[in-house]
């Protein structure tokens, strides 16, 4: 058997399905990789080696006595630490949750278990999911394993980088305003978010309770849809959950045929500022779309170009609130002499637990609520959200999905945004309007840009619930590519020192 | 615009119950201006007769059946708890003392 840890989540699948290899033998492949590199890259914050391997020992157990499992049964996959697993520490990139073991099991984790996907630990991410390159993280900064001197993408910055570095064939990540789809674009993998309410919140630790969503990365768009069937579904337990039966992703991302889809370009994403090697690809992968029978056209979406300032004020006006229930008082750290007031042990905690942009959020937040500033900042935002939403859906009665480059850069240098906030927002300008409508959209590996050889993400925007379409385009880029390239992009990835 | 000064970033950070030092006061006023004063572009918007949207799904009133079932473990949630006491959280002073 070749290499394990080199097999897409299907290939595992097959093999484990016929009995080729074991469960066990699968997860100690990953966990090896993950002892021995890991180190260099920093995707997770905690390994459950122990956990795993049971898990593990337990499908077998189940296969060998011929009970009926699922098909990913013993498939590997790293889980962001904002998602809650029984037993296991979920910290959320904060010192203020550090130490914090979760009494329960998040919808997600729970669906995982089920399907006996094996969780291999907690991937590192941006504090509370709140960034775009994982340096806010309270712990340490993840590495992109492209280039060990660039940010992997955030806020799930961990679980794109544990995907490309063939730590796990699967991950979680989630997404608020691009925070899947962002770093699966500068680490040439594939990431999705789902349609809001498409998967369950339940136990995903809230940042933007309007925008958040859990979703799937993997390095082929089978893989991810296949995830991504495992994740959704209705949830009795989060009350924004949608009662509609799932997108058939798996089906659409086996299509590979885009014959006579109307697809939509995003005038507004694209153009000054936009790196040119990110544009080169864009358009190229344009020309690809023709040539394999799609209709594609430019649409205007006007109102996408206030996305930005409507995000920044929504997203931490809802963190404002959400956060203020780390108090010190239930869960988490406490600063605390013994001589001080609850108040005091709570202005303590927040300013020693908090890191400097999760501070900046809730008082953005706080300012946009407050009496004076309500119409003007949040009340108005939440009206041009609608005129977003409203502008997309009408482009959906033209074109079947919209494109636009996933991200304006490639990855860039460790350390290079972290004191300039705007500059950090700016990596979300393409991903927020799909956010703010609360519609699918995902990323897909589009070739790597001229100027630095690092990877640039196609974004795919589909109709609310209509999440397969995005996977059929998806599938069938991945096709043509896979076919000029021989083989996928992250097979181009550099060997990361120290592999066997 | 108007400008954020070091005491506007005192009290947002009062409201927010964050005990900011002194020192850091200039920075993040500096910062906050900048972003304010970029989502404040949402103002160049007409929306007249718009309806705000607060969330996606449309969705009023969720209610599930209220099903009397067994709860987390009381051990298990106060084992995270900062301090405890007689199987409860044990918290600061509230109340000033008389």
């Amino acid at each position: 058997m070749s290499d394990l840890t080199k097999l897409s989540a299907n290939e595992l699948s097959a093999e484990l399905t016929k009995g080729s290899v074991s469960a066990v033998e699968v997860t100690k492949a990953h966990l090896d990789r993950i002892n021995s590199l890991d180190k260099t890259v920093q995707s997770f914050l905690h390994v459950d080696d122990e956990g795993a391997l049971k898990q593990a020992q337990l499908v077998d157990v189940s296969r060998k006595e011929k009970k009926k499992v699922s098909s990913l049964a013993g498939v590997p996959l790293a889980l962001k630490d904002v998602l809650t697993q029984k037993g296991i520490p979920t910290t959320c990139g904060s010192k203020i949750l550090e130490g914090w073991i979760p009494p329960y099991d998040s919808t997600v984790v729970t669906k995982l278990k089920n399907t006996g996907i094996i969780i291999l630990g907690k991937t590192n991410m941006d504090e509370f999911a709140m960034g775009s390159s994982t340096e806010n993280s309270a712990y340490f900064s993840t590495k992109n394993p492209w280039d060990l001197t660039k940010i992997p993408g955030g806020s799930s910055g961990g679980s794109s980088a544990a995907v490309s570095a063939f730590f796990a064939p699967l991950a979680i990540g989630t997404d608020t305003g691009g925070s899947i789809r962002q770093p699966a674009a500068v680490t040439g993998i594939v990431g999705a978010k789902p349609s809001y309410g498409g998967v369950s919140r339940f136990g995903l630790v809230a940042f933007a309770s309007s925008l958040d969503q859990a979703g799937p990365f993997a390095r082929t768009v089978l893989d991810c849809a296949m995830l991504h069937e495992v994740m959704a579904g209705h949830d009795p337990l989060d009350s924004t959950s949608i009662n509609q039966s799932v997108p058939e992703v798996v089906k659409a991302a086996q299509l590979q045929d885009v014959k006579g889809m109307k697809i939509g370009i995003i005038k507004e994403l694209g153009g000054q500022g936009w790196q040119s090697g990110v544009l080169n690809r864009f358009n190229e992968a344009v020309e690809l779309l023709t040539s394999l029978g799609a209709q594609v056209k430019e649409i205007s979406i006007p109102h996408s170009l206030y996305a930005l300032a409507t995000y920044y004020l929504i997203a931490p006006s809802e963190a404002s609130s959400n956060l203020a229930r780390f108090d010190g008082m239930r869960y988490g750290l406490r600063v605390d002499d013994g001589n001080l007031s609850a108040e005091e042990v709570m202005n303590k905690t927040r300013q020693k637990g908090f890191g400097k942009e999760v501070k900046r959020r809730i008082m953005i937040g706080t300012y946009a609520l407050s009496s004076g500033y309500y119409d003007a900042y949040y009340a108005q935002a939440q009206k041009v959200r609608a005129l977003i939403a409203q502008d997309l859906n009408n482009a959906f009665k033209d074109v079947d999905v919209l494109i636009s480059p996933t991200s304006p850069t490639t990855a860039w240098g460790l350390g290079e945004r972290v004191n300039d906030p705007m500059a950090m927002y700016l990596a979300d300008l393409a991903t927020l309007p799909p956010s703010l409508a609360g519609i699918p959209a995902m990323s897909v590996p589009i070739g790597l840009a001229d100027e630095d050889k690092l990877p640039v993400g196609l974004q795919i925007v589909a109709p609310f619930m209509n999440d397969d379409r995005m996977y059929r385009v998806a599938g069938a880029v991945e096709a043509a590519l896979k076919t000029k390239w021989n083989g996928l992009l992250i097979e181009q990835i550099p060997n990361l020192v120290g592999v066997k | 615009m108007s400008r954020i000064t070091r005491e506007e970033v005192a009290n947002l950070a009062r409201l927010a119950r964050l005990e900011l030092p002194d020192s850091e006061l200039d920075e993040y006023a500096k910062q906050l201006e900048i972003i304010l004063e970029s989502v404040a572009k949402v103002g160049e918007v007409t929306t007249k007769d718009v309806k705000p949207m607060s969330h996606a799904t449309g969705l009023v009133n969720i209610f599930r059946k209220d099903i009397a079932k067994e709860s987390l473990s009381r051990d298990e949630i106060l084992r995270s708890a900062p301090a405890s006491e007689d199987d409860r959280f044990r918290v600061p002073r509230i109340l000033d003392e008389e």
